[in-house]
């Protein structure tokens, strides 16, 4: 499995996970996990994804995300999960 | 998924300016030798370009992945006066373009390795290569020189050190920026990945990946949310356990871009490294330890605490530590210096004074163009002393501007930043300069 981090900080507002799903799905990259917070007061939405079975190259998924993010009036940055891991690891 | 862990990440690289400064390829040169200095340059274009030719796509594809900023992508090599004892000095370009084109050829940001160890003599390729440097460090734009002109083991070569006062003087006449790619070492290191001071060692192996990790935002960032009544105690555990994780993250990816290139990982080099950019600076963290202005009283205990805590917390989060560790005070490149320069609390003096306690030296100081070559070579020796006395490394990277008065700002541009022209002490040292010979080795580095 090849995991992917996809965060979502901005402005709530109706759609962003239902969008960012839907170009997911169309990928085929499977959501494992999703969940938000507040960061310094904003919103944030991280969701886990497995890309292993992924059509399309990390990148042109990453730029798509981006694009999207852009739409809404969001920030939205994809990472591979094993940075998160590597940090905290003793 | 650990949400905190994942927001602390995303925090770092978005609003604390956490990258990795720089992932620098180490590339032996020593089998481009040849007594036809043409050959030898199309041997070391051929190589550099053949080994080195994926570094900038992969570091930039890990970057993208992994969603960490590379800031620089750089090459070191085998110190090149060992392989042009017999080129004459004046055919030294030779050697200097080859290595500038091939770095630009793959797209790195520097090539480091113009360099020569003389700290206990010269040979004639270390000779060729100083007299080459007004040269060389004019002419090139992405090659970086450095000289070792004192060691702990070997002393101070006080004729070396004279020269290079002289030679800094005659490349700041031709083009004051040539003197940002040059550095004078006593102790330099073998392995270390940052600029203007890196090559390839000779103890080193074929070729390593190096990582310089950097992050002074994100160090000033968690001091500032502890209470000021918090105890110096907790203002070390805390920025040890910071340096334990940007540590962290330049392993990983240093190893990741290693693996990808097919090259061994070399080394982190823990160093706490600012750019220009507010919130990323050295000054602001001593600032932010409880200082009104950085070079104020307190301010050497304070680097001293910051500059053992980050190796402290890095350490354990890497497998091999090198290169310089520590940290770095470039007055151009740190927006918090310029303003204690500017106003006066910060000079060379109390910079000096910092040296003894953090892992560099005088770096990136800009003084007056009228500044004698013996006063230049002076400042050398001071640092000199202080590196080959304390057993540790330290450096001069001096910019002689001409015209320019004290107080004047010269811009260099990019992550050199702007340099503040700083005062030097007027009453002249050109009697203890002109003696020459070698300053010996301290008695305690007789340690069989």
């Amino acid at each position: 499995m090849i995991k992917i981090v996809i965060t979502v900080i901005g402005k709530d507002k109706p759609g962003i996970i239902y969008k960012i799903s839907q170009e997911l799905a169309k990928s085929k990259v499977n959501i494992l996990d999703v969940s938000q917070t507040i960061m310094q007061e904003m919103f944030t939405m991280m969701m886990l994804a497995d890309i292993s079975h992924t059509s399309v190259e990390f990148l042109y998924l990453k730029q798509n995300l981006i694009a999207i993010g852009k739409d809404l009036g969001v920030q939205i940055n994809v990472q591979r999960e094993e940075i998160f891991n590597e940090m905290a690891k003793i | 998924m650990e949400k905190s862990q994942i927001i602390e990440t995303i925090r770092m690289v978005r609003d604390e300016h956490l990258d990795i400064r720089t992932i620098t390829l180490g590339l032996s040169l020593l089998d481009c030798v040849s007594d036809d200095p043409k050959k030898a340059a199309s041997n070391i274009y051929e190589k550099i370009t053949h080994k080195a030719q994926n570094i900038v796509q992969i570091s930039q594809n890990v970057e993208e992945e992994y969603g960490i900023p590379i800031t620089n992508k750089r090459i070191s090599v085998t110190p090149i006066s060992l392989l042009v004892g017999k080129t004459p000095s004046e055919e030294m370009i030779i050697y200097a373009q080859a290595l500038d084109r091939a770095g630009k050829a793959v797209g790195v940001d520097f090539i480091g390795g113009y360099s020569a160890l003389v700290q206990k003599g010269m040979t004639n390729g270390d000779k060729n290569l100083i007299a080459s440097l007004p040269q060389v460090l004019t002419e090139t734009n992405i090659l970086n020189a450095s000289v070792n002109i004192g060691s702990t083991k070997a002393g101070i070569n006080l004729d070396a050190v004279s020269w290079m006062g002289k030679t800094i003087k005659r490349i700041s006449k031709i083009k004051a920026e040539g003197n940002a790619k040059l550095v004078v070492f006593a102790n330099a290191v073998e392995d270390n990945p940052f600029m203007a001071g890196a090559f390839h060692g000779i103890s080193e192996g074929e070729n390593f990946i190096n990582i310089g990790i950097s992050g002074p935002g994100v160090v000033k960032s968690a001091i500032k949310r502890l209470p000021e009544t918090a105890s110096i105690d907790q203002l070390c555990q805390t920025i040890k356990k910071t340096a334990f994780k940007i540590t962290r993250l330049g392993q990983f990816i240093g190893s990741e871009t290693a693996k990808r290139l097919g090259y061994p990982f070399g080394i982190v080099d823990l160093s706490l490294a600012p750019t220009p950019a507010r919130g990323d600076s050295i000054a602001e963290v001593l600032e932010a330890m409880g200082l009104e202005k950085v070079g104020t009283h307190g301010t050497t205990a304070a680097l001293m605490m910051l500059n053992d805590a980050v190796k402290k917390g890095g350490v354990m989060a890497s497998l091999r530590v090198g290169g310089l560790s520590g940290a770095f005070i470039p007055v151009s490149e740190d927006a918090g210096m310029i303003d204690s320069a500017r106003d006066k609390t910060l000079n060379i003096d109390k910079l000096e004074a910092m040296t003894a306690v953090c892992s560099v030296g005088l770096d990136m100081v800009a003084v007056p163009g009228e500044i004698p070559s013996t006063t230049i070579a002076a400042i050398i020796a001071d640092e000199a002393a202080i590196g080959v006395q304390n057993n540790k490394t330290t450096a001069v990277r001096i910019l002689p501007i001409p015209g320019g008065k004290v107080g004047d700002t010269y811009s260099l541009g990019g992550l050199l930043g702007n340099a503040l022209i700083m005062p030097y002490h007027q009453a002249k040292s050109d009697v203890l300069i002109k003696r020459g010979g070698f300053i010996p080795a301290p008695i305690h580095s007789f340690k069989n």
